[in-house]
C-alpha cells in the first residue's frame, strides 16, 4: 500500500514537470532510495509496472533504482557508522544518543524525456 | 530523448500543497489538528469526549479518514457535530490533496477547530504533511510503553501526545515514567497528556490546551 502511494506522488510530480516543460513521453525515471527509507524495492518496481500501464505519460518508462547507504552519527563519540549493520546503538562507545545522517531519502534524481 | 535533472524529494509536491492549505486555514481562522495513532488507540472515543466537553465553547468539526466504512463519522454526527467521511480506497495515509478534498466537503464556516482523524497506522501518516496546524498523536496504555522505540517518527513529528486509556493501567505492565522518558528523548518539546476519555481523568488539561492553541491560531490570523 505504501509503495503504491509513493508511486502516485512521483506520478503527480512528473505530471507537473511534463506540463511545465512540454514533455510528451518519459523514457526513464531514476530514483534514489535510502536503505532505511522503508521502501521495499522489489515491491516498488511491481507497483511501478502496474501503475504505468494506466498512465500514458509513463507507459513506456523504465524505473532505475539507486540505493543510498544509511549512516548514523553518534553524539557520544562523534563517529559515524553503518546503520543497517549496527542499528541504533553506537558500536564504538555503546551510546544510544545517535541519529540518522542519511538513508531515509526517496529522491527523484533525473528523468529521460521526449519533448512534444 | 533528453535528460532532466530533478534531485527532488518525492514528498516535495505534497509539502507545497500542505503549506498552501495551512496558509488558507490560518486565513479562515480554523485550526486543523491531524490526529494520528494505531488502530484502536481511541481516536473516535477521545473526539466524542472533547466535542461533548467543549460544546458551547468551541465549534468543532471532524474529517474522518478510513480505508472503508463510515462507522466513525456516524458516531460523531450523532453528537450533532459536523463530520465528513473520506475513504482512501486502500491508501495507508492522508496527504495534503486528500485533506483538501475532504475539507471542501466539510463546510468550515463558523468552525474554530477541525480534527482530521487519520488512518489508524503508526508509520505512513507521519511521513506526509497534511496541511494541519498541529499534529496530535494518541498512544494507548494497552499498546505498551515500548512504542516510541519502534515507531519513532510519529513521536518526533507530533507537537502533543495523548496517553489514552489511563483507566486500564492496573491491568497492563505499562511504565508511565519510562514511556515519558522515551518520548521526551525523541522529542524534548512535546506536550504529554495522560487521559482516560472514559472516566474523564486528565481531560481538562488537554481541553484547556486545545482551547489555548485554537485562540493562538486565530489571534495570529488577525495580526497577519
Amino acid at each position: 500500500m505504501h509503495e503504491l502511494s509513493v508511486v502516485l506522488h512521483i506520478a503527480k510530480t512528473l505530471d507537473e514537470l511534463a506540463e511545465e516543460n512540454r514533455l510528451s513521453r518519459i523514457g526513464s525515471v531514476t530514483l534514489q532510495v535510502g536503505e532505511v527509507s522503508g521502501i521495499m524495492t522489489d515491491y516498488f518496481t511491481e507497483c511501478w509496472d502496474y501503475f504505468k500501464k494506466k498512465h500514458p505519460l509513463l507507459s513506456d518508462s523504465r524505473l532505475k533504482l539507486e540505493t543510498l547507504p544509511a549512516v548514523t552519527f553518534c553524539e557520544g563519540c562523534r563517529q559515524e557508522y553503518e546503520t543497517v549493520r549496527y542499528g541504533r546503538i553506537c558500536p564504538y562507545c555503546g551510546s544510544e544518543r545517535t541519529y540518522l545522517l542519511t538513508g531515509n531519502e526517496c529522491i527523484i534524481k533525473e528523468i529521460e524525456a521526449e519533448d512534444q | 530523448m533528453r535528460v532532466i535533472e530533478l534531485h527532488r524529494s518525492v514528498t516535495e509536491s505534497n509539502d507545497r500543497d500542505a503549506a498552501r492549505l495551512r496558509a488558507e486555514l490560518k486565513e479562515k481562522g480554523v485550526l486543523l489538528i491531524n490526529l494520528m495513532s494505531a488502530p484502536g488507540a481511541g481516536k473516535t472515543t477521545l473526539l466524542i469526549r472533547i466535542i461533548t466537553d467543549l460544546r458551547g465553547k468551541l465549534s468543532i468539526a471532524v474529517l474522518e479518514a478510513d480505508i472503508e466504512a463510515s462507522v466513525d463519522a456516524e458516531r460523531i454526527e450523532a453528537l450533532g457535530a459536523r463530520s465528513v467521511q473520506v475513504h482512501t480506497d486502500g491508501m495507508c495515509h492522508m496527504d495534503a490533496g486528500m485533506t483538501r478534498t475532504g475539507l471542501e466537503a466539510l463546510d468550515l464556516d463558523g468552525i474554530d477547530l477541525a480534527f482530521l482523524e487519520n488512518i489508524g497506522n503508526l508509520i505512513c501518516p507521519a511521513e506526509y504533511d497534511t496541511g494541519a496546524g498541529l499534529n496530535l498523536m494518541i498512544s494507548g496504555v494497552p499498546e505498551g510503553d515500548d512504542k516510541p522505540l519502534k515507531y519513532p517518527l510519529m513521536y518526533k513529528e507530533s507537537q502533543a501526545l495523548v496517553l489514552s486509556k489511563l483507566d486500564t493501567l492496573p491491568y497492563f505492565d505499562f511504565d508511565v515514567e519510562k514511556f515519558r522518558e522515551r518520548v521526551l528523548f525523541l522529542n524534548p518539546g512535546i506536550r504529554i497528556f495522560p487521559v482516560s476519555a472514559r472516566t474523564g481523568e486528565g481531560m481538562e488539561a488537554l481541553e484547556q490546551w486545545l482551547s489555548e492553541e485554537t485562540a493562538k491560531w486565530q489571534e495570529r490570523e488577525e495580526h497577519a
